[in-house]
C-alpha cells in the first residue's frame, strides 16, 4: 500500500511536467491547428540557457526568470520569422518546419553544450523526504511550481481582456480583426508563452533527469499523450491528461511493464485514444445551429 | 461624407470581383448595397475593412483607409457584422460580447452591455451560454450587439436577413431603424432583399458583376422599372 501510493504521488510531481508540455502543445495547437513538436527541444534548450546562467553564478531564480524572458522571446520570433510566411501553407509544409526546427534546436544544444549528461540543480535543496516520506523536496516543489504556473495561466486566460483576446484570435482570426484584435501579436504572444511554459517544465525535470539534448523527446511523448487523452482541444483536459499519464506510466512501470517498457506506455495511450476516442476525454464537440 | 470610395478595385488573387466603383455613405443615413449572388456586395463591404486586396481610394471621415490593417480600421469607428455572423462558437455569449468591446478604455461600456440587453432581451437570456448554441437570429443579434459595443461610427451589415424566419427579419430590420435614428449610427447595408433594404435605406446603390449600374435616393430606386422586375419581383 505504502509502495502505491509512494508510485502515485511521484506519478502525480512527473505528471505535472507533462501537463505542462501538454498545456503548451494544446495552446498551439488551437491557434495552428498543428502540433509542434519541436515543444520539447525548445523546452531542453531553455534549460541550457537556464544552466549556463546558473554557472556563471546567476541566482537560481535569477536565472529561471531571465531563461523565461528569453524563452518567450525565442517563441514569438519564431511565430513571427518562420510560422507568419506560413500561415496559408499547407500542413505537410508546417509539419517540416516543425522537424526543422526539432532537430535545429537538438543538433544546436549538442554543438553548443555538448552531448554530456549534466547535472541541474534543484532550488528546493536535496534534504530530506516531506509529506509523510512520499515525495522527495524536489518533487514536491516542482509539483508546486507546476501548479502555480498552471492556475496563473488559466486564471490569466479566464479573466483578463489580453487572454480573451488571445483565445478569440486562436478560434476565429477573421473575426477577432473585425473587433480590433491584432491577430499577429495574439498568435506571437502565444508562442512565446508556450515556450516559457516549456522552459519551466525542462528547468523542473533537468534535475531528475539530467540535462542532455535528447532530454525532452520522452517527456514530449508523455505530454503528447496527455494531450491527447484529455482531448487536444481542451487546455484543460491536456493538463488532467499531463497529470493522468504521469500517474500511469510510474504505476505501470513499477508493476505492470517494468521500467524498460515505460515509454511504449505513452503509444498505447495515443493509438488507443485516437482508435477508441479521438477526440479525447474533454475535446470539445461544438454544436452549432443554422 | 462619412464614407467615400473612388474607383474601388478588389481582387481574389487573379479573380477581379470589383471593376472601380464610385459610392458614398452619407454622415446619419442608411445606404443599401442591392444585387444578385456574385456581384461582388460582400467584397464591397471586405474592401471597405481591409479584408481583401484593394486599389482606389478609400476615405472615412475625410481618412484614407485603405491599405490600413482591418484591426486599425475597425478601431476607427468602423464596425462590420461580417456574412455568416463571425461569432466565436466556443466563446460564451459575455465573451463574445465582451470581445466587441475590446477597442475601447472608457467608462461606459457598462453602460451599453445595458443598453444591449434592452435591444435584445434574448441576449441576457442567454449570456453564459455557448454562443454556438445559439439559433440563427440570436446569434444574428449578438453580431449585431457586439459591432455597435465598439460604439461605430458606421455600421457595415452583411445580408443581415440571411437565411431567417420573416418575423425575425423584420425584427432586425426594425432594430437597425432604431440604431440609425436614436443612436445615430451611420449603416451600409447588403442586402439579397431587395424590398426590405429600400424600407428602411434613404440611398441604394445596385451592383452588377463588380460595376454600379443604379445609384440614387431609395424612393427612386424603388419605382425603377428594371429593378422592380429584376430585383423586387412585382
Amino acid at each position: 500500500m505504502d509502495g502505491l501510493l509512494h508510485q502515485v504521488f511521484s506519478g502525480l510531481a512527473t505528471g505535472g511536467i507533462y501537463a505542462s508540455v501538454a498545456l503548451a502543445l494544446v495552446m498551439i495547437y488551437q491557434a495552428t491547428h498543428h502540433v509542434n513538436f519541436a515543444q520539447g527541444e525548445m523546452a531542453m534548450f531553455s534549460t541550457y540557457i537556464a544552466l549556463t546562467l546558473i554557472q556563471a553564478g546567476v541566482p537560481y531564480w535569477w536565472a529561471f526568470a531571465i531563461t523565461l524572458v528569453v524563452s518567450f522571446a525565442i517563441g514569438a520570433v519564431i511565430q513571427r520569422v518562420l510560422m507568419t510566411p506560413m500561415a496559408n501553407a499547407p500542413v505537410l509544409a508546417s509539419v517540416g518546419i516543425f522537424i526543422g526546427l526539432l532537430l535545429m534546436f537538438n543538433s544546436c544544444a549538442g554543438w553548443f553544450f555538448g552531448y554530456t549528461l549534466k547535472p541541474f540543480p534543484s532550488p528546493f535543496g536535496e534534504g530530506k523526504p516531506m509529506l509523510a516520506g512520499y515525495l522527495s523536496r524536489h518533487e514536491l516543489g516542482s509539483t508546486a511550481v507546476t501548479l502555480a504556473v498552471l492556475l496563473s495561466v488559466w486564471a490569466f486566460f479566464r479573466f483578463t481582456r489580453l487572454g480573451l483576446a488571445m483565445r478569440a484570435a486562436a478560434y476565429n482570426p477573421a473575426s477577432s480583426r473585425l473587433v480590433g484584435v491584432n491577430v499577429d501579436r495574439m498568435l506571437a504572444l502565444g508562442w512565446g508563452l508556450a515556450a516559457a511554459i516549456g522552459a519551466i517544465a525542462g528547468m523542473m525535470v533537468a534535475h531528475v533527469v539530467f540535462l542532455e539534448p535528447n532530454m525532452m523527446s520522452g517527456v514530449l511523448l508523455y505530454a503528447f499523450a496527455g494531450a491527447l487523452l484529455g482531448g487536444i482541444t481542451s487546455p484543460m483536459g491536456a493538463v488532467i491528461g499531463g497529470f493522468v499519464v504521469g500517474v500511469l506510466e510510474n504505476l505501470g512501470g513499477a508493476y505492470v511493464v517494468g521500467a524498460e517498457l515505460k515509454l511504449s506506455l505513452a503509444l498505447v495511450i495515443i493509438v488507443a485514444v485516437l482508435v477508441i476516442k479521438p477526440s479525447g476525454l474533454f475535446g470539445r464537440t461544438i454544436v452549432s445551429r443554422v | 461624407m462619412l464614407l467615400e470610395a473612388v474607383g474601388l478595385r478588389a481582387a481574389y488573387g487573379q479573380s477581379k470581383v470589383l471593376h472601380g466603383i464610385d459610392f458614398t455613405v452619407r454622415k446619419g443615413g442608411v445606404t443599401a448595397l442591392l444585387g444578385a449572388n456574385g456581384a461582388g456586395k460582400t467584397t464591397t463591404l471586405r474592401a471597405i475593412c481591409g479584408m481583401v486586396r484593394t486599389e482606389g481610394e478609400l476615405r472615412f471621415e475625410g481618412q484614407r483607409i485603405d491599405g490600413r490593417p482591418t484591426e486599425a480600421i475597425v478601431a476607427s469607428g468602423i464596425a462590420h457584422v461580417p456574412d455568416g455572423r463571425g461569432t466565436f462558437m466556443e466563446l460564451s455569449v459575455e465573451e463574445n460580447m465582451r470581445l466587441g468591446a475590446y477597442t475601447r478604455r472608457d467608462r461606459g461600456v457598462a453602460a451599453d452591455f445595458d443598453r444591449m440587453f434592452t435591444m435584445f432581451p434574448k441576449l441576457r437570456q442567454r449570456y453564459r451560454q455557448q454562443a454556438g448554441t445559439l439559433s440563427g437570429g440570436e446569434q444574428q443579434m449578438l453580431a449585431i450587439a457586439r459591432a455597435l459595443l465598439l460604439r461605430p461610427r458606421l455600421l457595415l451589415l452583411d445580408e443581415p436577413s440571411f437565411g431567417l424566419a420573416p418575423l425575425i427579419v423584420q425584427e432586425i430590420f426594425e432594430i437597425m431603424r432604431r440604431i440609425n435614428e436614436a443612436d445615430g449610427v451611420s449603416i451600409l447595408v447588403v442586402e439579397q432583399n431587395a424590398s426590405m433594404a429600400l424600407a428602411v435605406a434613404d440611398h441604394a446603390y445596385l451592383l452588377e458583376t463588380g460595376r454600379i449600374v443604379l445609384s440614387g435616393p431609395a424612393a427612386d430606386i424603388r419605382r425603377d422599372e428594371s429593378v422592380r422586375r429584376a430585383y423586387l419581383g412585382y
